[in-house]
């Protein structure tokens, strides 16, 4: 029987040792180790070595100024569409903003290599309609300015949902107050809801630009074939010519990019606090203002955008998985399935990475999912005046670039485990604990949502019916919270599924995944075969997404994130 | 069972400020009803909260009978107290069938099968409500969502039933109708019972004993005949029913139930001593010839009758009532029949 603590409190007694070891080993423990060897080495000789190098300042640069363009491009996509989709009467938003969505679940690299298919010389889709540039000539996106553009692209969705979110907070009332003021359509807009929606457009930019600081896919596939590196391509490459000060240089590395997370984070935290007191009035309902005979152009021109933005790339990649060879004119009679059986049947690279990557997403996701049941109702019931470092301590691994987790447990594991002496590094079980401790705060957040939902009076009803805390938790707490839960599982299976920036750091021969597969696929040449398995990939996700989509309705508010 | 007995119970939150509940000190006997009414923030619901387990007192302590539920340095778990408490929200789990929900009890001390859907069909049937076993909580109206919370109170035999506010949430008919309930309820289970209510008539009408509270203070505790005839205080007499306090010059005896003759003194004497506060029921204020003479402030039309607001000479306001139609500004003649020193 699980005995109630002393205090007025709901909660075991083991709850709170197992929610701070938990936190300790996924958060505390890589971060810290991260931490005492980027002091290490700033300290010893290494790091003005390290400083004096070009190459370093080179991806400093480089990083920032993708990231800056980027963030623009995110900004004008993002606040475009969050303004016309929230404030006007468009027809078709539902499914205008399920698009918008989707190139941000849709993994970075495939992003990029649809996006090569439908430029340049060789694409497979341009080709086939004659309009392919010379060969010879260079490919447009192997460039700064390629590179902030699919950021923005990847990006724009997390503006959207910021603005969007600020938007609905929006009162009806005090819009309704201006018109009767006398205010136009456009003096409203001018006067009341932009100033009220600008901490939305900033929170959305810094956390864009956080973003584009810790992407890898995509400067993996455009920067590296032109030797534009930016900071996390630059760890990986240090990792690929692995020598003795790659340790010391890494965690530096990381470092930096932790910084310039940092800074964006605080940026965000900043405008976003206190905005529960700013709005005062209903809230909720946004006045929708009539577009009259702009409506038609507005339209034209959101779909416009959708269908360069997702249908032309994805079109490009479903070409290049189908042409035959990479460069190959396709037409009805060259077109094949080719690839998709390689990638099936016959490589069991691919194969291989199929199994690692499901298994390590269905094991996250239902791992972690017991792990934040317990972490959630503690965070939301429990009165510890640790509960706000607890979440902040949750957070950060997530909200932090995958490359510097990833960095954080090479050099946590890089050596044996202390006292079991067993080394867990190259095998899949490195990736399967960086998973969880980059995953958690997805993980946790449906669950606190649903926990902060249940009226505490249902589990005090249960006390006084005589039920103990693993009872209440197996008859009350669970069932009330499985619709948050299962979109917490359907989240993690559809990020991790994904992921190539922490895999590809820790995996070694047999332990490949995914993401790392289409990498190497592509960087081997293999370019019909990386399509291949990217459109099965984009699949696996519109279907995952729509599932999600399905439960929406039975979930609180802000579980599925891309609606609000 | 036995009586439950709240020694000077104190509660003091950790975001500082005044205790919630002071120095509280109450004895419910066995089988009584006992409601503690105050306006809200009074610290009423923590004091259920605390006899129900929730939270821990600061000080003081609570038994049930010789046992000690809770003291500053421990306390009995609220599932091994074998209490019930019907909550303002209901607290239905909305995921059980109503029967599920009301056998929960059962199902946790293991009880099971046959004896267990007997008592279920039993607690139900009590509430009137044996055609709705299967249907879930989301189907069903307030009141009979109000009447399964009731049902789950019964179907254990608590030692103590908790009431928070359960009728705050329901229209007024049905508040009649569940006040009903609660009467038939107490009187069949015999359970000692707790309710909590910021509504005087509420009170008046369920209860065997009323407590006013006031900012975490205990005002006084009595039967509600008493609490209504002989009020102690000025916040116990603006809170239970209705009236207005006149302040008036001390008279010259102790007496405390006061006549028209002995009011009639006060209200000639004038001058700046000592005042004491006086309670005028509306009831007792007629509109008489060879009266006071008052000025209508305000009319307000009840149906069965006028509610005034009359100024008195000295410009104090008292309420009565009137079977004839008056008019702001009319110049009335009124006697005050009866009226209590607070």
């Amino acid at each position: 029987m699980t005995r109630a603590s002393h205090r007025g409190n709901s909660q075991p007694r083991w709850l709170f040792p197992f929610v701070i070891t938990v936190i300790f080993f996924l958060s505390a423990l890589p971060l810290g180790r991260l931490a005492v060897t980027g002091i290490a080495s700033a300290t010893g000789g290494g790091a003005r070595q390290m400083l004096g190098d070009p190459g370093l300042w080179q991806a400093v640069y480089n990083t920032l100024t993708t990231s800056f363009f980027g963030m623009i491009a995110a900004v004008v996509l993002g606040g475009g569409f969050a303004l016309l989709l929230t404030l006007f009467d468009i027809r078709g938003k539902t499914a205008l903003g399920f698009l918008f969505m989707l190139p941000t679940m849709i993994p970075p690299q495939v992003t990029a290599l649809s996006w090569i298919g439908m430029t340049g010389p060789s694409s497979t889709l341009l080709k086939a309609i004659g309009m392919a540039p010379p060969l010879g000539s260079p490919q447009p996106l192997y460039s700064i300015g390629g590179i902030a553009l699919l950021y923005g692209v990847q990006n724009a969705p997390l503006v959207y949902l910021s603005l969007r979110a600020g938007l609905l907070a929006l009162p009806r009332d005090g819009v309704e107050a201006a018109r009767l003021a006398g205010a136009s359509s456009w003096q409203v807009l001018k006067d009341v809801i932009l100033p009220l929606s600008l901490p939305g457009f900033t929170a959305g930019a810094a956390i864009a630009f956080v973003s584009c600081v810790g992407n890898f896919g995509i400067p993996a596939i455009l920067g590296i074939p032109a030797s534009i590196y930016t900071l996390p391509t630059l760890i990986y490459s240090k990792f690929a010519s692995f020598g003795p000060g790659t340790f010391g240089d890494v965690s530096l590395l990381s470092a930096l990019i932790g910084i310039l997370s940092i800074v964006g984070l605080a940026v965000e935290e900043r405008v976003l606090r206190g905005r529960d007191y700013r709005v005062i009035g209903l809230s909720g309902q946004v006045a929708v203002f009539r577009l009259g005979s702009w409506r038609w152009p507005a339209e034209l021109g959101l779909w416009l955008t959708i269908f360069v933005i997702l249908f032309m790339p994805l079109t490009a990649l479903i070409a290049s998985s189908l042409a035959p060879a990479y460069g190959v004119p396709l037409n009805t009679s060259t077109a094949t399935l080719h690839a998709y059986r390689e990638i099936l049947f016959r490589q069991a690279v691919t194969r291989t990475a199929f199994t690692n990557s499901i298994g390590l997403s269905l094991a996250t996701a239902f791992g972690l999912l017991v792990v934040t049941v317990l972490t959630g109702y503690f965070l939301v019931r429990g009165k510890s005046r640790f509960t706000r470092v607890i979440s902040a301590l949750a957070e950060i691994p997530y909200a932090l670039p995958g490359i510097v987790l990833a960095v954080a447990f090479i050099l946590l594991f890089a050596a044996p485990i202390p006292v079991i002496g067993v080394s867990i590094y190259g095998t899949i079980w490195i990736i399967l604990i960086a998973y969880f401790s980059s995953f958690f705060a997805v993980s946790l957040k449906p669950v606190v949502s649903a926990f902060r939902q249940v009226d505490p009076s249902l589990e005090e009803a249960a006390r006084l019916a005589g039920a103990g805390f693993s009872r209440r938790l197996r008859d009350i707490l669970v069932p009330l919270v499985a619709p948050a839960a299962g979109a917490s599982v359907i989240l993690v299976f559809l990020i991790a599924c994904n992921e190539l920036t922490i895999s590809a750091l820790l995996w070694s021969a047999g332990t490949q995944t995914l993401g790392v597969a289409i990498y190497n696929l592509d960087d081997s040449g293999s370019f019909n075969l990386a399509s291949a398995l990217s459109v099965l990939v984009v699949i696996m996700v519109v279907a995952m997404m729509l599932a999600l989509e399905l439960m929406a309705k039975r979930l609180p508010k802000g579980v599925v994130p891309w609606r609000s | 069972m036995a009586k439950l007995i709240l020694n000077r119970l104190s509660k003091s939150f950790e975001t500082g400020g005044r205790p919630a509940v002071n120095d509280v000190s109450l004895t419910v006997r066995e089988g009584g009803f006992l409601a503690l009414l105050g306006p809200s923030g009074c610290g009423k619901t923590t004091v259920l909260r605390m006899i129900a387990g929730f939270e821990q007192p600061t000080d003081g302590s609570i038994l049930l009978g010789e046992r000690v539920l809770a003291d500053a340095s421990d306390m009995v778990a609220p599932e091994h107290r074998n209490m019930a408490m019907v909550f303002q929200s209901y607290a239905l789990w909305p995921h059980m069938s109503v029967a599920e929900n009301v056998g929960y009890p059962l199902k946790v001390r293991g009880v099971s099968g046959e004896k267990r859907q007997r008592k279920v069909r039993e607690a139900l049937a009590a509430v009137r409500l044996e055609g709705y076993a299967d249907r879930r909580p989301a189907d069903l109206s307030g009141g009979q969502r109000q009447r399964v919370a009731l049902a789950r109170c019964l179907v254990t035999e608590p030692d103590v039933v908790l009431l928070d506010e359960p009728l705050a949430n329901l229209d007024r008919h049905l508040r009649q109708e569940m006040e009903e309930t609660f009467r038939e309820f107490h009187a069949r289970s015999g359970a000692t019972m707790i309710y909590v209510t910021h509504d005087q008539a509420e009170a008046m009408a369920l209860a065997t004993d009323v407590a006013v509270m006031s900012e975490g203070r205990l005002l006084q505790v009595a039967t509600p005949e008493e609490i209504y005839a002989r009020p102690e205080g000025r916040l116990v007499g603006g809170l239970v029913g209705l009236g207005t306090v006149l302040s008036l010059p001390l008279p010259h005896d102790d007496k405390r139930l006061l006549d028209w003759a002995a009011l009639q003194a006060m209200l000639a004497r004038s001058g700046n001593g000592p005042t004491a506060d006086v309670l005028v029921r509306p009831q007792d204020v007629e509109v008489a010839p060879e009266g006071l003479p008052a000025t209508v402030l305000s009319v307000l039309f009840e149906g069965e009758r006028y509610a005034l607001r009359l100024a008195l000479p000295d410009g104090q306001a008292v309420r009565a009532f009137s079977r004839q139609p008056v008019k702001v500004g009319d110049q009335l003649s009124v006697v005050i029949n009866s009226a209590w020193r607070l």
